[in-house]
């Protein structure tokens, strides 16, 4: 066995080496010979190769990324305590606590193996979470698929739920809401993007670098193996030569166990000071957390590969620096504070390693075997590689698409025809139930959850004392995007923003996950250009800075690329969480209202596509400053006590929103059909800016004239009743019964009632 | 009457959380000179007739897709008579 040393790399310059089967282009790999003068040992391509892929080097992202950096960075209770191009972006929500919230992608492994791929996507938000020193309180999935017969999601969804709830309710984490979305071009490509929010005080505020030079580099955590390596096997098969390694998984096995005992480990070491600058290991494990750590320093870092615990000895250099084993952290700690670390980390059965240490040299260097196999300058690992200014073009099928609306599709006219366009739509796949799902998952663990499933959006308590919380909403709509990749953005956004504000809370700051298929596909890259710029735009006019998030591109099977999916995650902060509005109706006489205007909207509606398959046309129009005045509306009336009930309208419109809100307590309502309205316009369209509210009687005249005063129209249109049915007067009457059967019989039709 | 025996086990590169688990309890209860412990499950299926080849070839089948996550997991199947 020969080790591909610096020296033997400068001897041997024309030494073919497999950049392509690593990923990388031949540019890229010339770039590197460039930076270091000789060719790359395999040690070093293998950190390039990796650091440099599209995943952590967000090479073809990159450019239009950087117009959620011009946004303001503060919301409306101060400026940002960190934004993005940290681990996670840090929000002030008052009394002198800050939150960090951050959605991330798992998909492909989520695909490969489910339910490890989903479960090992919680662990890395939370450690993401972790890293600037917050303590993790909840977390959001945000799931989609292919659609709900199909073979393949049979095998892929109870595998990624389990996953989710597997590792999220070990680890004692409530889950308090999400979305799970079924569509055909999710179909061989799942997406599972995972949300993890925390919360920490604003002096506790850890930022990850590596200053001081002196000070010890300690790895920590759980040993490393050969998870998640699959690619870089083929660098350690030349190293190897004949003596041949066991083909290696790529599947990564998470451990929410040790991951519970790394966050109260972590937390302790946080608490006595013991920290200079910390960083997770995620993908691209050690080389992302060495060369980020240096690079984020004033100087270098010496790394001896020999310290790094194995949990299996037959690993290459190559396969420890890239191994995606989970449940690590990095740490850089002054020498007097190590034997403080140490003992802190035995105390919670943590193992760790001093495994290098900073320095002046303004490289990082790699040793193993007493060899030095890596030598670069780390910021061209972590921060200077490639980045592209990919072609991008409006394609010629989207006008085609735009010209092709709803108009000439049949519409239900007669009562009877509404009724069963309801009960179809209410147990369509997208719009029934996720109670079979949710379920799965421990929502009130920790015992801070004040909503979760199905609510609008999750809150949870922050302080027991002044009842100070948060809540989080994540939304997206492909087929809107689909439509128009612009204000697809938009409409993910104002939903969110809408779900959030409709619990009573402020709408603070956003998150996203940007999920698109290939970058090298003109029509792709400007549909991800556009989502882009329709969330900035959005973000600008609401106030609401983006903090971070996160790109995922190459979701597609073939040459079919998923529906453009731009997932918005948007936390609010709430003064007294005991004044949150619920999302279903409770009591008995109180009036129904409906906020907003209601137009005829069908183009990308969950009624096109369920009842005509059909998408083609403009989506609903975007209403950012009619969502700014609802969310003041919403701040002020559950502040003085005015509802008693709050749900957003938006897929599958009204006729969904209703349904939702009898079921949730079981109580009836009375519904009549505004005169200037069509019944079916009313029932089913997807305008925006709109939500129902159930408004106690004495309260109605002060509402209204709140309504009146903020400029938000307002609607009566029912009365909530006792009668255990939905009755739209003049066209039909549901039973709750008949109601409740239809929405919560399809999933675990599907999936098995277990 | 035959019976067919099918262990899985974790593929050796795979962590094993439950093994380590045991490990741990071993050396608090005592029991020293252990260094690693993995754990996996064994299936006896019983068959209505002689484990014929056609016979051992459907459970070997079952076993690479019900009983085992070929994506993790390795198994070996064995008859006993």
């Amino acid at each position: 066995m020969t080790i591909d040393t610096i020296e033997h790399a400068a001897k041997t310059p024309d030494q073919p080496q497999p950049w392509g089967e690593l990923g990388l282009k031949a540019d890229e790999y010339e770039r590197i010979r460039e930076l270091l003068g000789r060719r790359p040992t395999s040690a070093e391509l293998a950190m390039y190769s990796v650091m440099w892929s599209e995943h952590c080097s967000y090479k073809s992202s990159k450019v239009h990324l950087r117009t959620f950096g011009e946004l303001a960075q503060e919301t409306s209770t101060g400026k940002l305590l960190a934004g993005i191009g940290e681990n996670a972006g840090v929000v002030d929500i008052g009394q002198g606590y800050a939150v960090t919230f951050k959605v991330e992608s798992h998909n492909h492994p989520s695909y490969v193996e489910p339910y490890q791929g989903a479960a090992t996507g919680v662990g890395g938000i939370v450690r993401d979470i972790l890293a600037m020193g917050a303590r993790p309180i909840g977390v959001m999935d945000s799931l989609r698929f292919g659609p709900l017969e199909a073979a393949d999601t049979q095998r892929v969804l109870p595998g990624v739920v389990a996953g989710v709830g597997g590792y999220g309710n070990c680890l004692g984490l409530p889950n308090i809401g999400g979305e799970v979305v079924f569509d055909p071009s999710y179909a061989g490509n799942p997406l599972v993007n995972a949300l993890c929010v925390g919360v920490m005080r604003h002096e506790d505020l850890h930022l990850a670098h590596a200053s001081g030079a002196g000070n010890k580099v300690i790895l920590y955590g759980a040993r490393t193996g050969g998870d998640g390596i699959g690619g870089v096997s083929v660098l350690a098969s030349e190293t190897f030569e004949s003596e041949g390694p066991a083909k290696r998984p790529s599947v990564q096995v998470g451990d929410p166990f040790m991951e519970k005992l790394l966050i109260e480990c972590t937390l302790e070491l946080f608490a006595e000071g013991l920290v200079v600058g910390i960083q997770d290991l995620g993908g691209a494990g050690l080389s992302c957390a060495t060369s980020e750590l240096a690079s984020a320093g004033d100087g270098g870092m010496h790394v001896v590969l020999d310290r790094v615990p194995l949990r299996d000895a037959t690993l290459a250099p190559e396969e420890i620096l890239m191994s995606e084993s989970q449940e690590r952290m990095m740490a850089v700690v002054e020498p007097a504070m190590v034997e403080r670390f140490m003992r802190i980390c035995e105390k919670w059965d943590v193992q760790a390693d001093i495994v290098g240490e900073v320095n002046e040299s303004g490289r990082l260097t790699i040793e193993w075997r007493g060899e030095t196999v890596v030598d670069v300058p780390p910021r061209t690992v972590a921060h200077e590689g490639p980045v592209y200014q990919r072609p991008f073009a409006r394609p010629a099928w989207q006008d085609t698409l735009q010209a092709a609306g709803p108009s000439t599709l049949a519409r239900p006219s007669t009562g009877a025809e509404l009724r069963s366009t309801l009960l179809r739509l209410i147990g369509s796949a997208n719009l029934c139930s996720r109670a079979w799902i949710t379920d799965q998952y421990d929502r009130y663990v920790l015992g801070n959850t004040v909503l979760a499933q199905p609510e609008d959006a999750g809150v949870l308590r922050v302080d027991p004392e002044t009842g100070l919380g948060v809540a989080l909403s994540t939304d997206a709509n492909g087929r809107y995007a689909k439509l128009d990749p612009y204000l697809g953005a938009q409409l993910a956004l104002a939903e969110a923003y809408r779900n959030v504000a409709v619990t009573g809370a402020r709408p603070l700051a956003v998150t996203n996950c940007l999920n698109f298929g290939s970058p090298e596909d003109p029509a792709v890259m400007w549909q991800f250009a556009e989502a882009v710029r329709g969330l900035a735009d959005g973000c600008r006019t609401l106030g609401t800075p983006v903090t971070g998030g996160n790109v995922s591109l190459y979701n597609q099977t073939g040459d079919t690329a998923i529906l453009p999916t731009p997932v918005v995650g948007v936390l609010g902060v709430i003064d007294d969480v005991a004044g949150r509005v619920p999302s279903g109706f409770n009591t008995p006489g109180h009036i129904i209202y409906l906020l907003g205007d209601t137009d005829d909207e069908f183009g990308g509606s969950e009624w096109a596509h369920v009842v005509h398959g059909h998408l083609g046309g403009q989506p609903p129009a975007v209403r950012l400053d009619a969502e700014r005045d609802l969310a003041e509306l919403f701040y002020h009336a559950a502040r003085d006590g005015l509802i008693a009930a709050a749900h957003d309208v938006s897929d599958g419109g009204l006729a969904q929103a209703l349904s939702e809100a009898v079921l949730r307590h079981g109580v009836g309502a009375r519904v009549w059909v505004p005169p200037e309205l069509d019944p079916f316009v009313f029932l089913f369209s997807e305008s925006t800016a709109r939500a129902i509210v159930a408004v106690p009687h004495p309260e109605e005249v002060r509402f209204t004239g709140m309504c009146a005063a903020r400029g938000v129209p307002h609607e009566r249109i029912g009365v909530v009743d006792d009668a255990d049915a939905l009755d739209v007067q003049g066209q039909f009457t549901i039973g709750l019964d008949e109601l409740r059967a239809a929405h919560e019989g399809t999933l675990p039709a599907a999936f098995g009632a277990d | 009457m035959a019976r067919v025996v099918v262990d899985v086990m974790l593929k050796s590169e795979i962590l094993d959380p439950q093994g380590k688990a045991v490990h741990g309890a071993l050396n608090r209860l005592g029991f020293d000179g252990v260094t690693a412990v993995r754990q996996g499950k064994r299936f006896e299926i019983e068959l209505d007739g002689a484990a014929t080849p056609e016979a051992v070839a459907r459970i070997e089948q079952a076993a690479s897709t019900l009983l085992s996550n070929p994506v993790i997991e390795d198994f070996e199947l064995r008859v006993e008579q």
